[in-house]
């Protein structure tokens, strides 16, 4: 039969190598209905789903939005910025409340790490993590890993770098451990100052120079300078930042070999990668967005068959 | 267990012959016809129909997948097996529809499959092929319109299909009841 093995989606660590291949066959089958005539299934017509976010988000809230409404389930969204969370209710009073409601399913943004392991916890609702502070983002590493799959084939074997500000990134966090459970190689790279002190206990390469790092990998996938989280100064300037971590298609173009190249946006544009380098054919920016819509029906759909 | 031979292999081909010869008379030169095999196992009998069609009229009819996991009554009721590739490379608009399923029980898979099938197009017509109709047993008010072979059947027996394309070495159809 086939289940996933756990009834919430907290992080890609809780995740068994099993579960991933699970999603991304379902993913496949998603994907073939979202680009036929009529992209809707009735699948979900009984669920109703709580889009929580309490940090801003455009793709990922979107992405879900498209992929509940895809699956037929009742949608309610619910932003922090709008809402009674600004008169000091507590996160819990709050999805307490949203539940009374009867509401089955609840995706949640939250600035805290843990704070979707916190809420799935405390209440009767399968809880989809859509990015916890730092701490993972299981959802964008799953539809990376699978455009991964899409583009190259296969995951096992592929050499995956990691560029930008890792320290600051729950995006690097679920990657990590998404392509190593699916037998790739995982290299980081960044400023000293933006790579996490214990990175290497997780078994990954480290790498200071960006051009050594697209000369070893297959995929590179560029992150986000988050200005928003960063409280102290990393690096001195964007502007050196771009100098010696900006990618270009210069660069890429003057490798022996081609390489994918990826990113989870938002984009810094002329800051981790320039516009040259974001739209040429080694970008796969816009695929990653389209499998994210999949990606998201495969994990709703196999959650919503799991009792809370 | 109990095993009881519904169809031998020499049984089978004549019906699937009988079945397209049936086909042929309402469908004449299949201008506007096409197959659509229900997944998993209808489509092995969509392919063993759309062959014996090619013998019979020289004319390949276009063969579609459609597989209704998505589209189930009974998804969080019970357990559900997983999806399987859905085919489907042609517009079901104004076309005349042969969905092909190897066994009809409840009714229930035929009516997920009329609605998955909607999302291809609004046909003109739509027809169900069967090889085993297990007669008495609808949950809806669904009928096949060309039936290999009816059997009488109780909800607690199950009829298995073996056929050479799924790997079996004869094509042979039981019928199993559990004591």
């Amino acid at each position: 039969m086939s289940q996933l093995s756990q009834s919430h989606l907290l992080g890609i660590r809780n995740l068994t190598t099993r579960d991933i291949e699970l999603i991304f066959e379902t993913a496949d089958n998603f994907k073939s209905i979202i680009n036929q005539p009529i992209k809707k299934v009735p699948s979900l017509r009984d669920v109703t789903v709580a889009n929580v976010f309490f940090e801003n988000s455009t793709r990922t809230r979107i992405s879900f939005e498209l992929a509940e409404k895809r699956l037929s389930a009742d949608v309610v969204n619910f932003s922090a910025s709008s809402s009674s969370v600004k008169k000091g209710e507590t996160l819990l009073d709050t999805v307490n409340n949203i539940l009374a409601m009867k509401v089955d399913m609840v995706v949640m943004r939250h600035a805290s790490p843990g704070a979707p392991h916190f809420l799935a916890r405390h209440i009767k609702a399968n809880v989809i993590n859509a990015g916890d502070g730092t701490h993972e983002h299981p959802t964008q590493a799953l539809l990376d890993a699978y455009s991964i799959r899409e583009k190259l084939g296969s995951v096992a074997g592929k050499k995956v770098a990691l560029i930008g500000d890792i320290l600051h990134s729950r995006v690097a966090l679920s990657n990590i451990f998404a392509l190593q459970k699916l037998g790739a190689e995982v290299m980081v790279c960044g400023p000293p100052t933006l790579l996490p002190r214990y990175v290497r206990e997780l078994g990954v390469r480290i790498e200071l120079s960006v051009r050594k790092a697209l000369e070893w990998c297959d995929v590179a996938n560029v992150l986000r300078i988050q200005l928003e989280r960063q409280q102290l100064k990393y690096f001195p300037s964007l502007r050196e930042y771009t100098l010696y971590y900006g990618i270009n298609l210069q660069m890429l173009n003057s490798l022996n070999k081609r390489i994918t190249l990826m990113h989870p946006g938002p984009i810094n544009r002329g800051v981790e990668l320039s516009s040259d380098a974001a739209d040429s054919p080694h970008s796969i920016i816009l695929d990653q967005v389209e499998n994210g819509v999949a990606i998201r029906m495969a994990v709703l759909y196999l959650l919503a068959n799991r009792q809370v | 267990m109990q095993k009881k031979l519904i169809l031998d292999a020499n049984l089978l081909d004549i019906t699937i012959s009988r079945l397209c010869q049936q086909l042929i008379e309402n469908h004449g030169t299949f201008d506007h016809s096409v197959i659509l095999g229900l997944q998993p196992r209808g489509v092995y009998l969509a392919e063993l129909i759309q062959q014996r069609l090619l013998e019979l009229c020289r004319k390949k009819i276009p063969l579609g997948y459609l597989d209704i996991t998505f589209y189930r009554d009974d998804f969080r009721r019970r357990e559900i097996n997983k999806a399987s590739e859905l085919r489907i490379p042609f517009s079901l608009e104004n076309k005349r529809v042969i969905l092909i399923d190897d066994v009809l029980f409840t009714g229930r898979t035929v009516r997920a499959a009329l609605d998955a099938m909607l999302a291809f197009g609004r046909p003109a017509k739509v027809e169900l092929l069967v090889l085993i109709d297990r007669r008495y047993n609808r949950d809806l008010p669904i009928a096949p319109d060309y039936t290999g072979k009816a059997v009488n059947t109780m909800a607690s027996q199950k009829v298995l299909v073996e056929l050479q394309a799924q790997g079996f070495k004869q094509n042979k159809i039981w019928l199993i009841s559990n004591p």
